[in-house]
């Protein structure tokens, strides 16, 4: 039922201001006490990785072979890693490079996934078959597996964790965002659209695309979550960044030796993924639920 | 006597509100009414009026975000608010009982008929296994359902839409209930099979004795159905009288209001006008002071829109919310100056003028995969859905093609398949001289800019994510109408030939109501100036004042730009009002097509005079024939023999209709019937409709 239709009398200008329509955009993040909590918790990351150096007077490679394994203390608030670096700044520094790469990789991924299933859905037929067949046979492989292999053939950088993701996420995405296509290219505006002559690139990318980028916005959230899942554990398997890197994954690694003197070590890496991973799935669900609801 | 009794069901001063994100919403407001033993109270009004909400409210059945506010529901005699909600439930079984608008969706898929039917028995009344069958086959023998042993062991998509209906009817009446509440029970279904479900609810009155709640939004029916009739605006009811009452000496202007802007079985453009109700419906969270009707009433005065008129006995049993009821009633309706001469000029043009469209012997199949293995690899016998089926018309230029039918009937297939939106596989279609069997992707761009199409669901029609003013400029930038700096002016120009002004340039289409979306499509459709447009069933989704608003739009468009339209709908009374020619369809084949006013008086094709005595009609003295059809539609997949209609046909002459294809009889200028019957037979028909107040029928 409409009754919350506007009655707005047609003599009212409707452009609305900049800061009503964030203000909108952020209304059902505001009503959602989950989401809140999840941004809650995405921020507090994303503001110590900007603000890294302010948040720490060390350095995240500054070894101090004075202050080897220690246990929190007034200097180092977290304490030391097995080379006596300073965890938290060892953390925040590395918050700075999963939160560029987790985000970048879905990017990536949400590139090729979105253009994929798309094209598919639209134009169904065999280019349809084709495309689906091919990405079918890359989630029937394990993703652990297929990570490795990515990584094993290009060699561990930042460049090929991104590559990996993008190939591991990507057929995902493309079965949602083909679902979707073959949703809306029923409604009239789209056949309206061809009654036009329109081009077919634009009718996927301009008439079709923005209407479904509600679902694919809150999938990308979860996705953002389950790719700081897996930088971190190719840097635990040692497939991630390079050594001396402050990489959440790798210090997760380097801890597990001396587990029994200084569970600290292990303890904060995987405490900060865990949070990270949580606050975006909580947001991405708070934001779904809002969203829905009113529907 | 009746006010003796008790009331089977009292309703009053009933206050229902909605929670959304922007606070409650009184939904409804102040409804009161009762029903006695044996009668049918008709609650009639647009969508968004409350009256879903009522009935809902009844058996305290709303969304989890509904709320009773005040007021008392008393059913027979007994306070029903305040009840546990395993009271409740168990009364809703046992007896009251509601039939919703959607069958498939009130039937459990994957249960058969005869367990969802004896259930009911088993679990409200403890009757044996063998106790419940033979009530249910019983109670589906007295809804009319053909062999009711098979069907018990039936699941729910084996059985036609009309088909399920009758089953929730009779799940519904299997306790004998002593309410039955019916929501749209009738709206989704065809008018024919329509037609024999309200036959069914009047046939049950009379044997049960069933006491009736029935919404509706469709005039007719709740003419056809109901004893009292209760008008429902914005969550009030603003008039309440009997079912003569209400129809023949409406008195709240509202209900005026609604009864004029109806077409009338028989009415064509030439002779009426339907006058649209100005302005829109209020928001019920923005209320009018005064009388809610003020802002849209044409006998509105400054008390009006200061006072909130009380509900009020006018004349004995006559309820109307207004402060000069019996002025307005005693004074004549009469139509906005100018008009007169104007309907005039709405007539048909001469026909000598070339055809714009021609179609010839075209057939429009879809290709079904078989359900074997073979099929699978290709290799299986391919068959074919006939969607449209060798059918053959012209269209002269700046006229009107109706094309009527019930659902399934190839009617907007035919609508895309002339746009490009789908390939016929055989037959010729000429526009203006150019052959168009070419699919739209692979047309010439002048060609396409001259063929455009409205299409039926205002919510699906404009994309949601672009603003008016980019989608009506769209079509200017692709066939370059204007320069670019021109083109804000022009679609503004475009927007106020829709009759909306330019504040609307920069709004999205969640912020516009059904009858606006539509406006803007329009606005759309004709920015390229076409020489033909396809409206594909513009008005079924719009309430009827917003329907009469549209029509008129449209005539008025197809003057000022000389366009040919071809106007598809299942509305018999639309069609004939909006029509100058009227092609009848049934199973992707024409079975009569003609000058408007030929179809729809003697002689008819058996299948035109059945459809026309299934309208239902907003006025309880009219005559209408009693024609039925029997059975179900063929699948076109495999259609009849011969011709199409002898399964169901009422005059089917014998071995001869089930053989051979019916012959094209002429029957008058340009009027032919496809039928095996010979003219003088048909000549000899009578009319289906007569109404009371001009004997003249529908001719």
């Amino acid at each position: 039922m409409t009754i919350g239709e506007q009655a707005g009398s047609p003599g009212i200008a409707t452009r609305r201001s900049l800061g009503q329509r964030f203000r909108d955009a952020l209304a059902p993040i505001l009503a959602s006490k989950v989401a809140l909590v999840g941004l809650g918790l995405v921020s507090f990351w994303i503001l110590m990785a900007i603000f890294a150096p302010l948040m720490t007077p060390y350095g995240p490679l500054e070894q101090d072979p004075e202050a080897m394994n220690l246990g929190p203390s007034a200097e180092h608030p977290l304490g030391t890693d097995r080379l006596g670096r300073d965890l938290w700044a060892r953390l925040i520094y590395g918050a700075r490079t999963i939160l560029v790469l987790a985000p970048l990789s879905v990017l990536c991924a949400l590139a090729v996934g979105t253009t994929l299933g798309l094209v598919g859905g639209y134009f169904g037929g065999w280019i349809d078959e084709i495309v689906m067949r091919i990405l079918d046979a890359i989630m029937a492989f394990p993703v652990i597996l297929l990570y490795l292999i990515i990584i094993v053939a290009l060699g561990p950088s930042a460049i090929n964790v991104v590559i990996a993701i993008t190939i591991a996420g990507a057929p995902g995405i493309a079965r949602l965002v083909r679902s979707l296509t073959l949703d809306i290219r029923t409604r009239e505006y789209i056949a309206a659209a061809e009654l036009r002559g329109e081009n077919p690139f634009y009718v996927v990318f301009v008439e079709i695309l923005p209407n479904a980028r509600g679902p694919i916005i809150v999938d990308a959230m979860l996705r953002i979550g389950y790719a700081v899942f897996a930088i971190g554990t190719l840097g635990f398997l040692g497939l991630g960044l390079p050594p001396p890197a402050p990489d959440w994954g790798s210090m997760v690694a380097q801890g597990r030796h001396y587990i029994w003197i200084n569970p600290w070590a292990v303890l904060w890496p995987s405490l900060a993924i865990s949070s990270l991973v949580i606050g975006l799935n909580l947001f991405a669900d708070g934001l779904r639920e809002e969203t829905m609801r009113y529907q | 006597m009746e006010n003796i009794k008790t009331p089977v069901l009292r309703v009053e001063n009933l206050a229902i509100s909605y929670k959304m994100r922007k606070g409650e919403v009184p939904a409804v407001r102040d409804v009161s009414f009762e029903i006695y033993r044996g009668e049918a109270l008709g609650l009639v009004g647009e969508s968004g009026c409350g009256k879903s909400t009522v009935a809902f409210g009844v058996v305290n059945f709303l969304d989890r975000n509904g709320r009773i506010l005040n007021g008392s529901i008393l059913f027979q005699g007994r306070e029903l608010r305040g009840r546990s909600e395993e009271e409740l439930r168990r009364l809703r079984g046992n007896q009251i009982s509601m039939v919703y608008q959607d069958p498939l969706a009130a039937l459990n898929p994957c249960l058969r008929i005869g367990e969802q039917l004896s259930e009911v028995l088993i679990v409200h009344r403890g009757l044996s296994k063998e106790e419940a069958y033979e009530k249910c086959i019983e109670m589906l023998k007295g809804v009319y359902m053909p062999d009711p042993e098979a069907m018990m062991l039936r699941y729910p998509h084996q059985l036609s839409g009309g088909q399920q209906q009758r089953v929730v009817i009779a799940i519904a009446l299997l306790n004998n209930p002593a309410l039955l509440i019916m929501d749209e029970p009738t709206t989704a279904l065809d008018v024919t099979v329509e037609a024999g479900v309200l036959d069914l609810i009047a046939e049950l009155r009379r044997e049960f004795d069933t006491t009736i709640l029935y919404i509706s939004h469709n005039l007719g029916v709740i003419a056809y159905v109901s004893d009292k009739v209760g008008v429902m605006y914005t969550g009030e009811i603003v008039e309440q009288a009997s079912v003569e009452d209400i129809f023949l000496k409406p008195m709240h202007p509202y209900t005026q209001a609604l009864m004029r802007c109806v077409p009338k079985l028989g009415e064509s453009k030439e002779s009426s006008y339907l006058p649209p109700i100005p302005g829109r419906v209020p928001s019920p969270t923005n209320l009018p002071p005064g009388c809610i009707f003020a802002p849209r009433c044409d006998h509105a005065r400054e008390s009006c829109r200061q006072k909130h008129p009380e509900l009020r006995e006018v004349v004995p049993g006559h309820f109307i919310c207004c402060h000069f009821a019996e002025e307005i009633a005693e004074a004549e309706w009469q139509p906005p100056e100018g008009l007169v001469p104007e309907l005039t000029t709405r007539g048909r043009r001469e026909n000598a003028s070339e055809p714009i469209l021609q179609a010839e012997h075209v057939k429009t199949y879809y290709k079904q995969r078989g359900k074997s293995l073979i099929s699978l690899f290709g290799l299986g016998k391919k068959q074919y859905v006939k969607a449209v089926d060798d059918v053959s018309f012209e269209l002269p230029k700046g006229c009107t093609l109706g094309i009527v039918g019930e659902s399934g009937c190839g009617k907007s297939t035919l609508g895309k398949t002339i746009v490009g939106l789908e390939s016929p596989i055989s037959g010729k279609l000429e526009f203006l001289g150019f052959d168009i069997l070419a699919p739209v992707v692979k047309r010439d761009k002048r060609l396409i800019k001259e063929l455009q199409m409205v299409f039926q669901n205002p919510d699906s029609t404009l994309n949601p994510s672009f603003s008016v003013g980019y989608q009506i400029g769209r079509p200017l930038r692709r066939f370059r109408k204007v320069s670019r700096n021109q083109e804000r002016k022009e679609v503004i120009r475009l927007l106020n030939a829709v009759r909306l002004d330019a504040s609307y340039y920069n709004r999205l289409p969640r912020q516009l109501s059904g009858g606006e979306k539509q406006r803007v499509a329009l606005a759309r459709a004709i920015a390229a100036h076409p020489k033909l447009v396809i409206c594909d069933e513009p008005t079924s989704s719009l309430d009827v004042s917003v329907q009469a608003a549209i029509l008129n739009l449209l005539l008025d468009l197809q003057k000022e730009y000389d366009i040919a339209m071809i106007f598809i709908s299942h509305d018999l009374s639309v069609i004939r009002f909006f029509s100058d020619h009227v092609a009848v369809m049934y199973l992707g084949k024409v079975c009569e097509i003609g000058p408007a006013e030929a179809i729809y008086s003697p002689p008819y094709h058996p299948y035109t005079e059945a459809l026309l005595s299934a309208v239902p009609i907003p006025d309880p003295s009219a005559e209408q024939k009693r024609i039925r059809l029997g059975g179900m539609v063929p699948s076109a997949l495999n259609p009849p023999s011969g011709c199409y209609f002898h399964t169901r046909c009422p005059r089917k002459l014998g071995d001869i209709c089930e053989e051979q294809d019916p012959p094209r009889q002429i029957a008058g200028k340009e009027h032919y019937i496809y039928c095996h019957i010979p003219l003088k037979e048909l000549c000899k028909m009578e009319a289906v409709v007569t109404l009371a107040k001009d004997t003249k029928g529908n001719s």
